[in-house]
């Protein structure tokens, strides 16, 4: 057993036993579904149905019906797609990095977090695909043998990177989250008494018996994986942000990009578990392990990382200058003060000042002000994506070309319905799967639960 | 061969390990262990090697990476040397860094996924396989200890029996196998 240092606040609250950790993870699942529950998901679902609504027409008539025009090609698709990537990389890296750092309070979090990536990731990957507009020929980015002579992808370009950057971190998120679920199904399997219910766990327990040997390669893949998630988390924002980075477009062309994505990523990312955690933890009764200590963790990280944001912001911003490149200062010029000031002031309000106030202790441990920061975040990080996106191209070299783009109802209710599918996806995680890690959970119990750090037994020498 | 197999249950996982530790040290052979989370320091009491899924980690991603660099050497400098900008390719070298992200890419996608249906067949872990362990409530709370009679000739039953009595276990089933 490790033991830790006596001041550092317990991770698990009250008397618990291992025992108990079993019962309040399982016991939501096992119960009705409350009302709220129903509301929210039949809420959701009318939301994301609107959504798919949305996706058949744009699929059945052509791009065209998005507010795009021959200067802004690039709007709110892609924003939305950099979005739901950025938000998907909390999970990842609360479960591979903190894992690696040996982060105790990730336990906690991890599987919430991590089952909020995958979704955020199927909500990215749907942009670009439909912004192929042609869906069934989707197949056409991958490398396959094809009747069209030696046609291959361009292994040179950005856009491809991504294609094999997202669909490996889908996949190996996916992996990843299964394989830490597969000890705590067997543990609902062992539970259920409904024949249903145990047929359904049993299947995907896939036969977990909790072997030693079996615990033994656990922990062991669990290592390697976050070890290999780790850099796969940071090179998958740094090549979404070649997507812009390595264009000639004044605005884009910044050797910034990479750093700045994944610090913008993560801090969107960690708000957005804010946001789910907040309200689960009380609709779920998971206050005693879930609580103050670590929204603080998590408001800490948020404070970083938006501090990387904003010293990004504010290099951006000089290097314009400073560069002496007509064009480039007046990308940042026009952003502005230009017709698009107000996305770029929300944007530098959201993201540069909110997560300033973290400093304040009494704040960051006030779950209510978290809430409300966490959506601030989330506008905010919105708003950063179209920002450099709109704004860069919507000034072209010519001032013939010069444009505006304005939303269709197409643009606002795909991503309207991205986030109701997102919700319909994560209540029905929240229903079906065990929310937290338990049987990863027990296993700090002992080192970090209150009880046990406070009997007089703990810091005496074995 | 007809034998028996006791099963001793611990309700706390620093018991079973103690007493796994002093029984070993009796020279009772502990075929295996069930347990809701992994107990540190159970595998070497119990005489269980380190896994070797980290190499084939490994292995997995070197055939990754290879597999990516002949593919991009293929595809962009063989069969059909791409020309952007009158910079034509005429080796893999040449343009190498442009292939490094998918090259990085793949590596990993085959070694997570090498490693993690290795991991899933090497435990016998799949859809539909039945549950192995021995009681429902070695994945809530309690942890069981396996001692197979034929393992264990030179000691007998009333022996082992005396032996366990003094570790203090919480539950203790016998079942004859065939």
């Amino acid at each position: 057993m490790q033991k830790e240092a006596a001041i550092r606040e317990p991770l698990i609250l009250g008397h618990k036993t291992y025992h108990d950790i079993t019962e309040d993870v399982c016991r939501p699942i096992e119960d009705k579904a409350p009302k709220m529950w129903y509301t929210l998901f039949g809420i959701a679902l009318i939301i994301g149905l609107y959504g798919v609504g949305s996706i058949l027409y744009l699929l059945g008539t052509g791009i065209g019906v998005w507010g795009l025009n021959k200067t802004i090609g690039w709007a709110w698709d892609i924003t939305n797609f950099v979005w739901w990537v950025g938000i998907g990389h909390a999970g990842t890296l609360i479960s591979a990095v903190l894992l690696l750092f040996r982060q105790k309070w990730r336990m906690a979090i991890n599987r919430s977090a991590e089952a909020m990536t995958i979704f955020a990731v199927f909500m990215a990957g749907l942009f670009p695909l439909i912004h192929m507009g042609r869906l069934w020929v989707g197949y056409w980015v991958l490398p396959l043998p094809n009747q069209f002579g030696s046609l291959w992808v361009n292994f040179n370009s950005p856009l491809l990177w991504d294609v094999f950057a997202i669909s490996t971190y889908l996949s190996v998120s996916l992996v990843f989250w299964y394989i830490g679920l597969i000890p705590d199904f067997a543990t609902i399997r062992d539970r259920a008494k409904k024949p249903l219910s145990k047929k359904m766990y049993s299947i995907l327990a896939f036969g977990w018996s909790g072997r030693a040997k079996n615990w033994n390669r656990f922990e062991l893949v669990s290592l390697v994986l976050a070890g290999l998630a780790t850099p796969l988390v940071f090179s998958v924002h740094s090549i979404v942000s070649f997507d812009f980075a390595t264009s000639v477009i004044p605005g884009w062309h910044t050797t910034i990009f990479p750093p700045y994505f994944v610090a913008g990523a993560v801090f969107s990312g960690f708000a957005m578990v804010q946001t789910l955690l907040l309200v689960m933890r009380k609709a779920m009764g998971l206050e005693a392990y879930i609580h103050t200590k670590h929204v603080e963790y998590m408001n800490i990280v948020i404070m970083v990382t938006g501090s990387i944001v904003g010293t990004a912001y504010i290099t951006e911003l000089f290097i314009s200058w400073y560069s002496g490149v007509e064009y480039e200062s007046y990308a940042f010029i026009n952003r502005a003060t230009g017709p698009y000031w107000w996305a770029y002031w929300s944007m530098m309000t959201c993201n540069v000042i909110s997560p300033q106030l973290m400093w304040i202790p009494k704040l960051r441990r006030s779950l209510l002000f978290t809430f409300f920061i966490s959506i601030v975040v989330n506008i905010g990080m919105w708003f950063e994506r179209y920002v450099i996106i709109v704004t860069s191209i919507h000034r072209d070299y010519i001032p013939a070309a010069w444009s505006m783009h304005f939303p269709s109802h197409i643009d606002i209710g795909v991503y309207v319905g991205t986030i109701g599918l997102f919700f319909v996806f994560f209540l029905l995680f929240a229903r079906f799967f065990p929310v937290l890690a338990l049987n990863e959970v027990k296993t700090i119990l002992k080192g970090s639960g209150q009880s046990y750090k406070e009997s007089p037994d703990y810091h005496k020498h074995h | 061969m007809s034998d028996k197999v006791i099963y001793v249950m611990y309700d706390d996982d620093e018991a079973l390990k103690d007493s796994a530790k002093k029984l070993v040290s009796k020279g009772v052979k502990i075929s295996e262990v069930f347990s809701p989370f992994p107990i540190h320091g159970i595998d070497p009491i119990i005489g269980i090697k380190n896994t070797r899924l980290g190499i084939m980690a490994f292995l997995y991603g070197l055939t990754g990476l290879t597999v990516a660099t002949l593919g991009m050497r293929f595809f962009m400098v063989t069969d059909w040397p791409m020309n952007i900008g009158g910079k034509p390719n005429f080796s893999y070298l040449d343009n190498m860094l442009a292939f490094v992200p998918i090259s990085f890419e793949f590596t990993v996608l085959c070694a997570a996924h090498g490693m993690a249906i290795t991991y899933l067949l090497r435990n016998k872990t799949l859809p539909g396989m039945p549950a192995q362990n021995p009681d429902p409530r070695t994945t809530d709370d309690k942890f069981v200890m396996e001692i197979r009679l034929n393992e264990n000739h030179g000691i007998s039953e009333a022996e082992l029996d005396e032996m366990l009595k003094e570790t203090g276990f919480f539950e203790l089933d016998k079942k004859e196998i065939n």
